[in-house]
Order: C-alpha cells, then sequence, then structure tokens
C-alpha cells in the first residue's frame, strides 16, 4: 500500500502545474495579484514534490507510474529515475527563480503570463518524465504551445515575426517527429521506451534502414530542440526578443532536447540496441564542434547584450554536446554537470541582461556607450560573476565543468581538437564579455537623472543573485554533486533496471474497475 | 493501393516543403498544412493499409490498427491548433508591419545603431 502511495507522487509534476494553469484562467483571469498568489504557492509546491522525487529517486530504484493503471506497454508510464528527477529538480528551481523575477512587473505586460508559465512547465515535467515515445511528442507540444504563447508576451511587431519563425520552425520539427514515431511504430508495433529496448535489437534486418530513418529523423528533432549547429537559426532571434524571465525559462528548453537524446539514445538505441546500437553518437561531436565554434563567433559579433546572452547559450550547448558525444559515464557525468550549470549561468545571464538594460533608457542592451546606470557596483559585480561561469573561470562552476570536458575528453581520439577548440573558444568568450562588461559599466557619457536612476527593486536582483549562489553551490559542493551525477549517468546507460521498471515487475494485470 | 498512398504522401510532402522554402508567411502557412496533411496519412500507413478490417472490439483474427487512428487522431487536434495560431500570429505580424515577410524586420536590428 505504501510503497504504491509513494509511486503515485510521480505523476504529481505533471498534475499541479495543469491544475493551477487551468485554476488561473478559469477563477483569476483578471486578478493579477490572485494569479501571483496562486502561481508563486503552486512554484514553491512544486518545488517541494521536486525535492521529495529527487530524494525518492536516490536511491537508485526506478518507478513507473502506470496512468489508469494498464500495464504496460498497452497504456502510458511515466518514469522516475535518476535523471528524470535531476532534470525535474532543475526545472521546479529554475521556475520558482524566474517566477520572482517576473513578478517586478513583467507579468503584467500581457495577460495570461501565469497560466502559461505553468502549462510551460507541465509540458517540460511531462517530457521528463513520460516512457513513451508518443507521449513525449504530445508533451513536447504542450510545452511548446505554451512557450509560443509566452515568447509572444507583450507583443511588438520584431517579435511577431521572430514568434511566426519560431512557431514554424518547431511545426517543421512536430512533422519529422511523428514522421519518426510511424516509422518507429511500423517497424516494431510499439512506443513504450522500455518495450522498444527490448525489441530494437530483434528487428530482421530487412527492416533495419527504416528503424534507423526512424531513429535518425529521431535524432534530428531533438537536434532542432537543442540548436545544434547548422539547425542553431531559430535560437538567437527567439531568445533575444522573447522577454527576459521568458528567455530565461527557455533556458532549460535547450536541454530537453538533450535529455531526450541521452534518454532515447541510451535507453532505445544504446549499446544492446543489436544492429543499430549507438548508430547517431558518431554524428554528435562533430555538430558539437561545431556548434560551439559558431556560438563563439557569434559571441564575438554581438552587438547587443541579448545577442551575447543567445550565442552563450549555443556555444553551452555545444560544450554540453562535446561531453554527450562520449556516451560513457565519464561523459555523462560531466554532460549533466554542465547542464545543470549552463542552465543556472544562462538563466541568470538573461535575468542580468534585462536589469542593465531597463536602466539605460534608450540604448537598452546595445553595446555602445551610455548614460551610466543605477546600483552599477551590485548590477556590475553579478554580471561579472555570471560571466565568469558562463566562461569558465574559476570559481564559479563553469570552471569545473569545463575541467571535467576537458579530463573526459583525454583519452579520445579528437582530444587535440577539442582541447583546442574548447579553450580557444573560452578564450574568445572572455574577451567578448570583457569588452561588453567594460562597454556597459565603465564606458560612460553623461549623467542619468529621473526615473531610470531610481529603479531599486530587491526581488529581481535577489533572484540573480539566487541562481549565482546556485551556481557557486554547484562549485563548492563539487564532490557530492559529482558523485550524484555518476549515479545518474550510470543508471541512465543500464536500460535494465528501466526496462524490469516498467515490463517486469507490475502487478499482474487485472480488470480494472468492472 | 501502396503505391497510390505512398505517391500521394511524397507528393504532398514535396509541395509543402516547396512552400515552406518560400519568403512570404501565406506560402509558408500552406506549405505547415500541407506537410500536417502528408504526416498524418503517413501515419495511418504506420499501421499497415487494409481495407474493410473490423475494430479492435470484435475478437477477430485480423483487426485495424487502433493506435495509429489515435496517434492521428491527436496529430491532427495538434496540427489544426498550431495552423490556427501561425495563422493568427502572421495575420498580426502582417497588420502590424504592413508586410507578409516572413523576414524578421531589419530596421528593427539596426535602429539603436549609432
Amino acid at each position: 500500500m505504501t510503497a504504491g502511495f509513494t509511486t503515485d507522487w510521480v505523476i504529481a509534476p505533471a498534475i499541479l502545474p495543469a491544475m493551477t494553469a487551468a485554476l488561473l484562467i478559469v477563477a483569476w483571469r483578471r486578478d493579477i495579484q490572485m494569479q501571483r498568489i496562486v502561481s508563486v504557492i503552486s512554484a514553491v509546491a512544486l518545488l517541494g514534490i521536486a525535492l521529495f522525487l529527487f530524494d525518492l529517486a536516490s536511491d537508485g530504484t526506478v518507478r513507473a507510474y502506470r496512468v489508469g493503471a494498464w500495464p504496460a506497454p498497452f497504456g502510458i508510464v511515466l518514469v522516475l529515475d535518476r535523471l528524470s528527477a535531476l532534470m525535474l529538480l532543475l526545472a521546479a528551481g529554475l521556475a520558482l527563480t524566474v517566477l520572482v523575477y517576473a513578478l517586478a512587473g513583467w507579468d503584467k505586460r500581457g495577460r495570461h503570463f501565469h497560466a502559461l508559465f505553468h502549462f510551460q512547465l507541465l509540458g517540460l515535467n511531462g517530457a521528463f518524465l513520460t516512457g513513451d515515445i508518443f507521449n513525449l511528442f504530445v508533451f513536447f507540444e504542450v510545452m511548446l504551445i505554451a512557450s509560443y504563447g509566452l515568447m509572444l508576451h507583450g507583443a511588438g511587431a520584431r517579435r511577431l515575426r521572430a514568434g511566426f519563425q519560431y512557431v514554424a520552425i518547431n511545426l517543421v520539427a512536430s512533422t519529422l517527429f511523428l514522421i519518426a514515431v510511424g516509422l518507429i511504430y511500423g517497424i516494431t508495433g510499439t512506443l513504450n521506451m522500455a518495450d522498444l529496448a527490448q525489441k530494437v535489437p530483434q528487428v530482421t534486418a530487412g527492416n533495419e534502414a527504416l528503424l534507423k530513418t526512424g531513429a535518425i529523423l529521431l535524432f534530428l528533432v531533438f537536434a532542432i530542440k537543442a540548436a545544434f549547429v547548422p539547425l542553431h537559426w531559430w535560437l538567437p532571434a527567439t531568445y533575444a526578443a522573447a522577454s527576459a524571465p521568458v528567455a530565461a525559462l527557455f533556458a532549460i528548453m535547450t536541454k530537453v532536447g538533450a535529455y531526450a537524446i541521452i534518454r532515447i539514445f541510451g535507453t532505445i538505441f544504446g549499446d544492446g540496441a543489436g544492429a543499430l546500437a549507438n548508430m547517431v553518437i558518431p554524428w554528435i561531436l562533430p555538430a558539437a564542434l561545431l556548434t560551439l565554434a559558431v556560438g563563439t563567433i557569434g559571441l564575438l559579433a554581438s552587438r547587443r547584450l541579448l545577442d551575447l546572452a543567445a550565442f552563450s547559450i549555443v556555444a553551452s550547448m555545444g560544450t554540453l554536446l562535446i561531453a554527450i558525444s562520449l556516451f560513457d559515464v565519464d561523459g555523462l557525468t560531466t554532460a549533466l554537470y554542465y547542464l545543470v550549470h549552463s542552465t543556472l549561468t544562462g538563466a541568470a545571464l538573461f535575468l542580468i541582461v534585462d536589469l542593465i538594460s531597463e536602466r539605460r533608457g534608450e540604448t537598452l542592451d546595445w553595446l555602445v556607450p551610455a548614460n551610466p546606470i543605477s546600483q552599477a557596483p551590485i548590477l556590475g559585480t553579478l554580471f561579472f560573476l555570471i560571466a565568469l561561469g558562463v566562461v569558465g573561470l574559476p570559481p564559479l562552476s563553469g570552471f569545473i565543468g569545463k575541467l571535467m570536458v576537458l579530463d573526459a575528453t583525454y583519452e579520445t581520439r579528437h582530444v587535440w581538437l577539442i582541447w583546442a577548440l574548447v579553450l580557444v573558444s573560452s578564450l574568445m568568450m572572455t574577451i567578448s564579455f570583457a569588452r561588453a562588461g567594460s562597454v556597459v559599466f565603465w564606458k560612460i557619457d553623461g549623467r542619468t537623472t529621473g526615473a531610470t536612476w531610481a529603479t531599486a527593486a530587491i526581488a529581481p536582483m535577489a533572484a540573480v543573485a539566487v541562481l549565482v549562489t546556485a551556481s557557486a553551490a554547484l562549485s563548492v559542493f563539487a564532490g557530492p554533486a559529482v558523485e550524484v551525477f555518476h549515479a545518474t549517468a550510470v543508471q541512465a546507460l543500464d536500460p535494465a533496471g528501466y526496462i524490469d521498471a516498467v515490463l517486469t515487475s507490475q502487478p499482474a494485470a487485472q480488470p480494472t474497475g468492472q | 493501393m501502396e503505391l497510390l498512398v505512398a505517391s500521394a504522401i511524397g507528393l504532398i510532402t514535396a509541395v509543402g516543403v516547396y512552400l515552406i522554402l518560400q519568403q512570404w508567411t501565406f506560402p509558408i502557412v500552406v506549405g505547415l498544412t500541407l506537410l500536417s496533411y502528408a504526416v498524418n496519412i503517413f501515419l495511418f500507413a504506420a499501421g499497415r493499409l487494409a481495407v474493410n478490417q473490423p475494430p479492435i472490439l470484435t475478437g477477430a483474427d485480423a483487426y485495424a490498427d487502433p493506435l495509429p487512428q489515435a496517434l492521428v487522431l491527436t496529430a491532427i487536434v495538434i496540427s489544426f491548433g498550431m495552423t490556427a495560431l501561425i495563422v493568427v500570429l502572421a495575420l498580426r505580424g502582417f497588420l502590424e508591419t504592413e508586410t507578409d515577410s516572413a523576414d524578421i524586420p531589419p530596421d528593427d536590428l539596426k535602429a539603436d545603431k549609432r
């Protein structure tokens, strides 16, 4: 009884935001104060649930929740293992921080910010939990639909155009996803990830090519989400056009692509997949190196702080993918560390850029000399710290992350290429951030007076500070953190426990309710 | 029948891809719609092409595969909603910028260049 009860909590991270969002629309669609209260309470509760589930998953067992008590592989399963629990915790923590930031005024610039925000969380959490490929598609769509709304939050011609491109590119990605789902279902007759992991090795030689096509299409979809070069074009325009809290929340959306690659290609097409084992892995490293190079070039060419932030996301995805491309325990441990680090610092960067640009009047975030900004010492310190984290200098978590990447790739064949690119790109990133920081904080002309000088809200800056502190904590407690990530990587690369939890150790199929 | 369905899917996809490569929002929207049609037929075909099969309820040996139908239904709902959204986006964009181009207006990018 108690075991069943704890397993039921697995679905809570999907239900809570769904109910909250629906409630916000139905009950308080015009009352922004109530929306804020309910929204924050729900986000705090979600963080609590995520912590509880994280603790639950840390014993190493995989828990499967069967929706409607239908036996797998016929019904939908939600699966909680270390990896999904880690992603849930990251999403919930980021969401709460970003929400606090948005309370300072961003949420009033358009309608239904809070409802869309929670729908987005529903999509994210669902994508992290689901154990079924089609269900993954549905949660991707939920996440995307909410993100379309959030992206357009506040409107404006430029945002509409960028939004159109964003929606169009994601519709194409969804189309590819469906084709991949069709191919995989047509060959194997199942879409349950655990079931697929068992059926893929048994595919006959004649069907291998079709299944391979399906898997590569799936990889392509995740690559679009994760902004692999050359599929990254949507990202800088979208992130730079979105409002700051939304862009900060989107920092985890690229990571969903990375998560899906680890999940699908670790569980289904991993070592045990027979003829199709690890077939996309060789594609990841070249794409990763290109992504890092393009991201760095973009950083150097940025004329706005927002472009700087957007391209630093691209560059961080490149570094993250280098670690993923190893696809062994060390590589994934590094990848997870870097994933958490880059989500936190990426989000913090978008928020600090917003804080800076709203103090600069008409100059906004353009890297041109302008009036001095208010609270420059605090903002400057935060910007400096975040830049250190993004670039990968000590003492924040970026340094350890990059060190782990270098260490994990030390024995690979392309070590010189990887090391050269990672180190040179770090230097280039340092230069771009140093240039941006000195223009914004030191190259000042004139005096600022009036309203822009007076703005001094504590909450937004506290939100940024929390993200920086989290990054610092990841650095200080790197030892225990790496142990957790190591255990997560071991579990993610060994699908046996996953398959067992979903398929084998289920209660005997009983007719329900009749 | 296989040839007919396969060539229809191929043709619709080709037209859809051609249209989404255009510069204006209207052909892109039509292209995306065509792509979603092609995908819907494709998903049906994933359950094998079979005519006059009973539903799974009857306990017959051969039955129509219900799962692709469920997938198609979901896909239709989602693509329908998405098409509606992107039409509104294209329309709002057209009304605000007075052009149907899908490009991000360059004026905005350079507005503050000094």
